[in-house]
């Protein structure tokens, strides 16, 4: 049987984004057929300005090189236009006359520059800016003429006007407009960037009315002429003055348009037959000029061209960064606010450094920055995520840093940093290398660049600068998605709360009715989902849901930490930090018995005894066990420590038990799984030696009771706890401490820190569950309990017959088969 | 022809994990069994830093290694892209619900 056949009309990047995201998820399915107007192969339209400014070739802005095409068997006809579409017979007809017939379609043509209805304006030296000709054009005029005129103070316009400097010409933008990018600044930002292009030499001229464009002798155009009479030469006239959707194709075919071709949520035009994506369709109203709305349109259109039928396009927010090296400019949403919305301004103009944020109900709705654009990134998350921002609202226009991000932020402003400066910390890469990979492999995610140069694959500190530099290099291409529609990875397209979801709703008791109930596209999943997946299933389900050991990493498989070599560590529990001479004791011997080559205190008041074989794994742990002692965890996403200070029990400022409080903690949480580790600690009066204000719990005792802190972090992300309450009992400190976790344990997603997940929904929403909520507070102390009842040590199951297999190698005796 | 040593029976070794076997000539093995029961023999070393394979995460024909994430193909031993680097693999194969490696 022969295969289906797809004909795409637009060798561009929404078109062929399409086609990348249908043969990702249906390889094999159609047999394609791709027209493209251009004679290129698909390539980065948005990096065209840096190739105008000599920043990169054309060589270096190919998406898809032919061999691309060949490999997945698609036919390629570049060079050649589709002059009409005859539905009825289902073929698309060429500019040759050549026929080629389809059963599905899809439309994506792009837009068209807008040529100036005005006198003049088909002369030579009058052009668009739109494709490789067009840049090769403007290159060629700066290298033979002095005068260019942009009309047009856009994006495009000044990123034309820049580049045009940059190769020697005298340069003057028009602008009909009171200020630059009126449609992403507010006119306090719009006039620090002209500032910013005046100092760079760039000439402007706002609110004036282009008359006609007037031909010099050579029949070359030699001046511009404006209403008011005035008259500057000009051998380049580069219009900029917007884009218009090219959809005529569509609409002489009689498919339904209005301002684009019109689609519904799935991509799908008033033909049933034929989708469009891109610049060329209208949806829900509205045209998108900017390249990461239509990556989200390709996805939906593959989704549905596959046969899938449950994606959905639902609109997107956008956001813009200038590509002009040297100018740190980031708008998002809804910039000018208006009835109904706050701002949040911070304006300084010695410094160069303006910021715009707009708040509606609580949520942020849009910005605009300039001078220092950092934050950009987190902003338009918070935008997108809808986050109630009320418990930051104070800090929020200083950035993330004021916030509590702090730590290892290292340097935080990607524009500054020399190309030579490192990143990623933990994989030793440097800007200039990100910056290389993104422009040449034409990466467009943090995880693609993740995957590339390793940068932020470690310890993620550093993906806000790596977001940083993403968005520097391709601008408004780049667009996170909203963090809970974020995938788990790549084997599937749903995020971890929707299938944390699905887990509970549906009942899912293993992983295999999980990756069935949810189309899972591999078959057993990755090393990324398959942990997440058995974790949410055993804290979900707690005596129902089997645990998977290999799903688990190897840490946790193993019950001890695997250090560089190969080799363990193993670090026995001491409740609250408290040992006895007798445990030394048996730590000694063992330590002596198996040639530990290192032993160490560590942060959280343990002794860890590194360098350990795997093969003697349970044979110290036996030893230890027979001492009374269990597994530290200090190996798992589960309870770790609960760290003490001596308190009343012997020093003189002591108000409470705080030895005896972490040992209470300790023992209830004993074999406590999480999202990610968790760290807690309690100290017996306000000097709080136990350092109780960076742990996941953190517990200090006062004279009328204790205070509990949550969600503080020391290590990737130093992060102050949040007060939740005070309380007047030990067994209230049990109570809301575990119900906390027990709310973390369940809502959390995996790899998520208390700190971030309090970052996510919020310290107001976190009261609500445990504070002013006795009887849900009650019920998740209660689950947690019950969940925590048959806690068994990790160090004697180990050491049963099936269990202790992983730890005994094979040694093979020789025989001939 | 290849001489097969007996190794171990298949239910010895987890679906979707792996073992390690010591051959006498020294250099650990890591054989692995998929979860349709393929089964396949790597040296247990990572190319990146040599890290343990046989410790890592099995997905359909592949191990993360345990200390940096690399992913190798099991049935080439060829690490998955972008990352480069090869590990050495082995024959094996399952017989009356026995494991043989070449030897």
């Amino acid at each position: 049987m022969s295969k289906p056949r797809l004909v795409l009309i637009g060798n561009g990047m929404a078109g062929v984004r399409t086609v990348e995201e249908l043969l990702k998820i249906k390889p094999d399915h159609y047999d394609i057929t791709i027209f493209g107007a251009e004679p290129h192969p698909n390539y980065n339209r948005i990096l065209l300005s840096p190739v105008l400014a000599g920043e990169m070739t054309v060589n270096e802005i190919v998406l898809n090189e032919l061999e691309w095409y060949r490999e997945n068997g698609i036919t390629l006809h570049t060079g050649r236009q589709v002059a009409k579409i005859d539905r009825a017979n289902r073929k698309v007809i060429a500019d040759d006359g050549s026929e080629t017939a389809y059963d599905r379609l899809l439309i994506a043509t792009g837009s068209t520059p807008f040529m100036l209805p005005i006198p003049g304006n088909d002369l030579p030296g009058v052009i668009g800016y739109r494709d490789i000709k067009d840049t090769d054009e403007m290159i060629e005029a700066a290298r033979l003429h002095k005068h260019a005129v942009v009309i047009g103070g856009g994006l495009l316009g000044l990123e034309a006007a820049n580049g045009l400097k940059l190769r020697g010409m005298d340069v003057t933008v028009v602008h009909l407009g009171p200020w630059l990018l009126e449609r992403q600044l507010d006119e306090i930002a719009g006039r620090m960037l002209q500032k910013s292009l005046e100092d760079k030499g760039l000439k402007f001229l706002l609110q004036k009315q282009t008359e006609a464009l007037i031909q010099g002798e050579s029949g070359r155009v030699a001046a511009i002429r404006f209403k008011d009479g005035m008259q500057i030469p000009a051998d380049l006239v580069v219009m900029a003055a917007g884009i218009r959707p090219n959809y005529a194709l569509a609409e002489s075919s009689g498919i339904h348009c209005n301002r684009g071709i019109v689609v519904n949520d799935t991509m799908q035009t008033y033909d049933p037959k034929i989708y469009a994506v891109g610049e060329c369709v209208t949806h829900r109203g509205t045209v998108y000029g900017l390249v990461a709305p239509l990556f989200e349109q390709a996805k939906v259109a593959a989704n549905h061209l596959a046969g899938y039928g449950t994606g959905c396009y639902t609109g997107s927010v956008t956001s813009t960064k200038l590509k002009v090296t040297g100018i740190d400019l980031f708008s998002a949403g809804d910039y000018m606010g208006g009835e109904g919305t706050e701002e949040i301004l911070l304006n300084d103009p010695y410094g160069g450094v303006y910021k715009k944020l707009v708040i509606r109900d609580n949520k942020l709705v849009g910005g605009v920055m300039f001078g220092d654009t950092a934050d950009g990134p987190w902003y338009f998350q918070l935008l997108k995520d809808g986050r109630d921002i009320h418990d930051i609202r104070d800090s929020l226009i200083f950035g993330q840093s004021l916030v509590g991000d702090v730590g290892h932020a290292g340097n935080n402003k990607a524009a500054s940093m020399a190309d030579s400066a490192e990143v990623c910390g933990c994989n030793g890469v440097n800007k200039g290398t990100i910056i290389k990979a993104i422009k040449e492999k034409g990466l467009f995610t943090l995880d693609e660049v993740k995957k590339h140069t390793k940068a932020s694959s470690s310890c993620g500190s550093c993906s806000g600068l790596v977001e940083q530099i993403l968005a520097s290099t391709i601008g408004g291409a780049y667009t996170p998605a909203a963090s809970d529609k974020k995938p788990v990875c790549a084997c599937t397209d749903h995020s971890h709360q929707v299938v944390r979801e699905a887990i509970r709703d549906q009942h899912l008791v293993n992983k295999e009715a999980v990756f069935k109930a949810l189309n899972w596209k591999t078959p057993n999943g990755c090393e990324k989902c398959r942990p997440a997946v058995n974790y949410y299933l055993i804290s979900t389900w707690p005596h129902e849901a089997k645990d998977d050991p290999q799903s688990r990493f190897v840490n946790e498989r193993s019950h001890a930490n695997i250090q560089k070599d190969g080799t363990y560590s193993v670090v026995p529990r001491m409740w609250g930090g408290l040992t006895t001479p007798n445990e030394l004791r048996a730590i000694a011997d063992a330590a002596e018995k198996y040639n530990v080559p290192t032993v160490k205190v560590t942060g959280g008041q343990r002794i860890d005894l590194l360098g350990i074989k795997k093969e003697d794994l349970p044979k110290i742990w036996a030893d230890l066990n027979a001492a009374g002692m269990v597994s530290g965890h200090a190996y798992g996403k589960s309870i770790r420590t609960v760290k003490t200070c001596v308190g009343a029990e012997h020093c003189r400022f002591g108000t409470k038990l705080a030895m005896d409080m972490g040992v209470k903690l300790e023992k209830m949480l004993f074999d406590m799984y999480a999202p990610h580790k968790v760290k807690l600690a309690v100290s017996g009066c306000p000097r709080n030696c136990a350092e109780a204000g960076i742990k996941d719990v953190g517990i200090i005792g006062i004279e009328s009771g204790y205070e509990l802190y949550i969600a503080g972090n020391g290590g990737i992300k130093t992060e102050v706890a949040q007060f939740l309450c005070k309380v007047t009992s030990d067994e209230e400190v049990m109570e809301y401490s575990g119900a906390f976790l027990q709310l973390y344990r369940v809502e959390g997603w995996y790899l998520e820190r208390t700190c971030h997940y309090l970052e996510r929904v919020g310290l107001d929403y976190v009261k609500g569950k445990i504070v002013e909520d006795d009887e849900g507070r009650r019920a998740l102390y209660a689950a947690l309990l019950d969940s925590l009842k048959d806690a068994k040590d990790p160090w004697a199951t180990s050491r049963e017959p099936q269990a202790i297999k992983q730890f005994i190698p094979i040694v093979p005796v020789a025989v001939n088969a | 022809m290849s001489n097969w040593t007996l190794i171990c029976p298949l239910e010895d070794i987890p679906q979707l994990g792996s073992r390690i076997v010591k051959p006498a000539s020294g250099g650990d093995i890591a054989i692995f069994r998929t979860s349709d029961d393929q089964v396949f023999a790597l040296h247990d070393k990572c190319p990146h830093k040599g890290g343990p394979l046989s410790q890592g995460i099995v997905h359909g024909q592949r191990v993360t290694c345990p200390l940096h994430g690399w992913n190798i193909g099991l049935e080439d031993g060829q690490a998955v892209a972008p990352d480069v680097g090869s590990c050495s693999k082995f024959e094996v194969k399952v017989e009356g619900g026995e494991v043989f490696l070449a030897a």
